[in-house]
């Protein structure tokens, strides 16, 4: 240990000696040393004003004798005695320095904790029972941990207000605020958008909006994540479910190419709220709120549960053999030129894999995607809204994806293309084809999760599950293989588009034996070049690197410019 | 440890058993005599008579959600029962108190609220973890319905049951 290296610096821990790079938040490196120091303004993405005082702890340095005096020696470790300091230190703020001791423990540190826990509990209501924060809440688990359990306030509480309109989808309650000033400091750090700020300072000191503005961007549900207690909740899952109740299943946002990494909260096959999950090449700790809480639309009422076909011109339900059936025969009559294939850019590679071969099966002349574009909003929002393009460029082929829509457009008008798949995709309402121009083809099969124009026209309508209901991977903007997970089950006989496709190749006399989206990715690994000697668990919950894009999220260059400015820990 | 019991030694008449089974069916032929004289009764004509004022304190029939006296309806859709209730007899759709309401203040309360009581076991560990002294096990415990939608009560039965109970802490008052 006596050998350190220049930019390394001896820590003791509780006892510990340990090796920090020099400017290690003390927090850091206690984390680091497996010893969580309680905390609720400090968060790594921000910097720290170390308002809370919750992290306090006892450090020490080596004593500095007096002139004259003898110089203490190193011990046989190499280590100098080290002198406690009676005042103790915040940890968020305090970076480590040579030959220092950390106390996470003891009479002075616990003191602290106990005495700061008291005075933000002082004034706290009892609102536990009706508080969405409830079951996550910083203020009750450190209450259990360093709490007294009963309260020595004899005086009246402080009255603030309760039920504050901030913004659309945020609510405030200045009676549970620990005045922490995350949300302050996100909006005005992160977001760009400084609306909140403290007024009245004192022991009446409440969170606010500045007059006449409102936290309305479209990052301001981060701030209902990052508060510690149930101060700022959201609008949208406000009283809808406890949050002991919800299963949480860790995946990717579907709604731009970025990919955010995400966790959904589920309880009984219904989804109730969808959060940021960190991933620092990613999306760092945040979402946008516009793909948050875009999952309402999985459980709208236009669902598709059956098959169905069109018999003079109305459709009616049929078992999956039959419409599957009736598809093939159409298919089977034609020729390979006459059949045009759009995909979808939402699909996962997995599907995309099924639909290269159902184009290889059939010979089909066309295959194409319906692009999304639109604009990138400069800090998470990908400029392609669609989540797998690079997904759909490595497996289909296709260099330019969406290129060549128009000229699918002008095979159906010059009576060229007859039979339309379209899966997973809304050719009416998102890729520009008139209802009357669908009209025209001979068989048009439509899968999706709802109902919609395309599939109204369509002469073979099959339920396609959607994204929280199927298990896959993509490759986002930068080039990274994500894993998308199944949260729930999709409704009624609803099945994932690459089942749909097996089944159609499998009918049209190709090969079987693929039974889940494992299955299929180890095909994935076998003929796709880039992937290969991948496997299903390597790819883990953050993802991997696969393919150079040269795209990058501005979001995160920002943060890495703030870390290196040393701003933030990041 | 082991202990060894000690057989008793009997005597060659009580060998027997004969004195023994006589003086058993003195007992025995003395209930029947009193049975079919009446001196004792043995069965409660049950619905007719009805054993409810010697029901115990404790005793634990159907749960039931109170309202107290200021008109309130005490249970603020917490879900703390629904969690931890063994048999998942309770299900509750909590809902937020409109603004002009009287009591807009505690903000959440149930928008629908049942009881399975197919399902329920009368445990009590409701009434035990419920933090706003909303739910108590009453003495109902004729639970009858001639369907199972019926045996499920609602918001409005549970209240219904459950009356206004009076000097339960308060903690909704101006004062908080």
């Amino acid at each position: 240990m006596s050998e350190v290296k220049p930019d390394l610096v001896d820590v003791q821990i509780d006892g510990v000696w340990h090796q920090f790079p020099k400017g290690t938040r003390l927090i850091e490196a206690c984390r680091q040393a497996g010893v969580e120091v309680p905390h609720y303004c400090y968060h790594p993405k921000l910097t720290s004003p170390g308002n809370c005082r919750m992290c306090l702890v006892e450090t020490g340095m080596p004593p500095r004798p007096a002139p004259g005096a003898e110089s203490p020696q190193p011990d046989e470790s190499g280590h100098l005695p080290i002198s406690w300091i009676p005042r103790p230190v915040i940890a968020c703020a305090n970076t480590v320095a040579p030959n220092m001791g950390v106390r996470t423990t003891g009479p002075i540190t616990e003191g602290c904790r106990e005495g700061v826990m008291e005075l933000l509990l002082a004034n706290h209501p009892l609102d536990c029972p009706i508080c969405d924060q409830a079951g996550e809440c910083s203020l009750q688990e450190y209450s259990v941990e360093h709490g007294k359990g009963e309260s020595r306030f004899r005086e009246q509480k402080v009255k603030k207000p309760k039920n504050v309109d901030v913004g659309p989808r945020v609510r405030l309650d200045d009676e549970r605020c620990i005045m922490c000033s995350r949300c302050i400091r996100f909006t005005d750090e992160i977001a760009d958008d400084p609306v909140l700020g403290f007024t009245d300072r004192g022991s009446h000191t409440v969170l606010t909006v500045y007059p006449g503005r409102e936290l309305a961007n479209n990052y301001s549900l981060n701030t209902v994540d990052i508060c510690p207690v149930g101060a700022l909740t959201s609008n949208d899952f406000r009283f809808q479910m406890r949050v002991w109740f919800m299963r949480q299943t860790d995946t990717i946002d579907v709604n731009c190419a970025t990919g955010c990494n995400v966790t959904v909260f589920s309880r009984q096959n219904k989804i109730y709220r969808v959060v940021p999950r960190q991933n620092n090449d990613v999306n760092s700790d945040w979402m946008p709120d516009s793909h948050r809480l875009s999952f309402h639309w999985i459980d709208s009422d236009a669902r598709l549960t059956e098959p169905m076909v069109k018999e003079n011109g109305k459709h009616r339900v049929a078992t999956w053999g039959e419409a599957i059936a009736k598809t093939v025969e159409k298919l089977t009559s034609l020729s390979g030129s006459e059949i045009a294939v759009i995909a979808s850019a939402r699909m996962t590679n997995e599907e995309l894999l099924m639909v290269n071969r159902l184009v290889k099966q059939l010979g089909a002349g066309h295959v194409e995607i319906v692009p999304r574009m639109g604009e990138a909003d400069g800090y998470l929002i990908s400029a392609d809204r669609n989540p797998n393009t690079n997904g759909v460029k490595l497996i289909l082929g296709l260099e330019k994806p969406g290129s060549a829509l128009e000229r699918v457009k002008s095979g159906i008008e010059q009576g060229r293309i007859k039979a339309l798949l379209c899966l997973q995709e809304n050719l009416v309402e998102d890729g520009g084809f008139s209802g009357e121009l669908l009209g025209k083809l001979d068989f048009l099969l439509a899968t999706h999760p709802h109902a919609n124009p395309t599939t109204g026209i369509a002469d073979v309508v099959l339920p396609g599950a959607c994204w929280a209901e199927k298990s896959g991977t993509m490759i986002n903007v930068t080039g990274r293989l994500q894993r998308l997970n199944k949260a729930v089950d999709a409704p009624g006989e609803t099945l994932e588009s690459w089942e749909i496709v097996r089944d159609l190749i499998q009918a049209l006399g190709g090969g079987n034996g693929i039974y889940s989206a494992m299955d299929l990715f180890k095909q994935l690994a076998a003929e796709v070049p880039e992937f290969k000697g991948l496997s299903w668990g390597q790819i883990g919950d953050l993802g991997l690197p696969l393919i150079e894009t040269g795209e990058t999220i501005p979001a995160l260059e920002r943060e890495k410019e703030r870390k290196a400015a040393g701003l933030i820990v990041g | 440890m082991a202990i060894i019991v000690q057989r008793p030694k009997l005597k060659w008449w009580e060998q027997l058993y004969l004195p023994a089974l006589v003086s058993g069916m003195r007992v025995t032929l003395g209930h029947l005599v009193a049975t079919l004289t009446r001196k004792t009764k043995v069965t409660m004509q049950y619905p007719e008579e009805k054993w409810d004022a010697n029901l115990p304190d404790h005793y634990r029939g159907a749960p039931a959600l109170v309202t107290d006296e200021h008109g309130r309806e005490r249970c603020v859709a917490c879900q703390l029962c629904e969690f931890i209730c063994p048999p998942r007899a309770i299900t509750i759709k909590p809902e937020e108190i409109p603004s002009d309401d009287k009591w807009a203040k505690v903000e959440k309360r149930p928008r629908a609220f049942e009881i399975d009581m197919i399902r329920c076991i009368y445990c009590g560990l409701c009434e035990e973890v419920c933090p706003e002294q909303a739910i108590y096990l009453r003495k109902d415990y004729a639970i009858t319905g001639t369907s199972r939608a019926e045996m499920v009560h609602d918001k409005e039965r549970l209240y219904e049951i459950g009356g206004v109970r009076t000097g339960l802490v308060n903690k909704w008052n101006d004062l908080k």
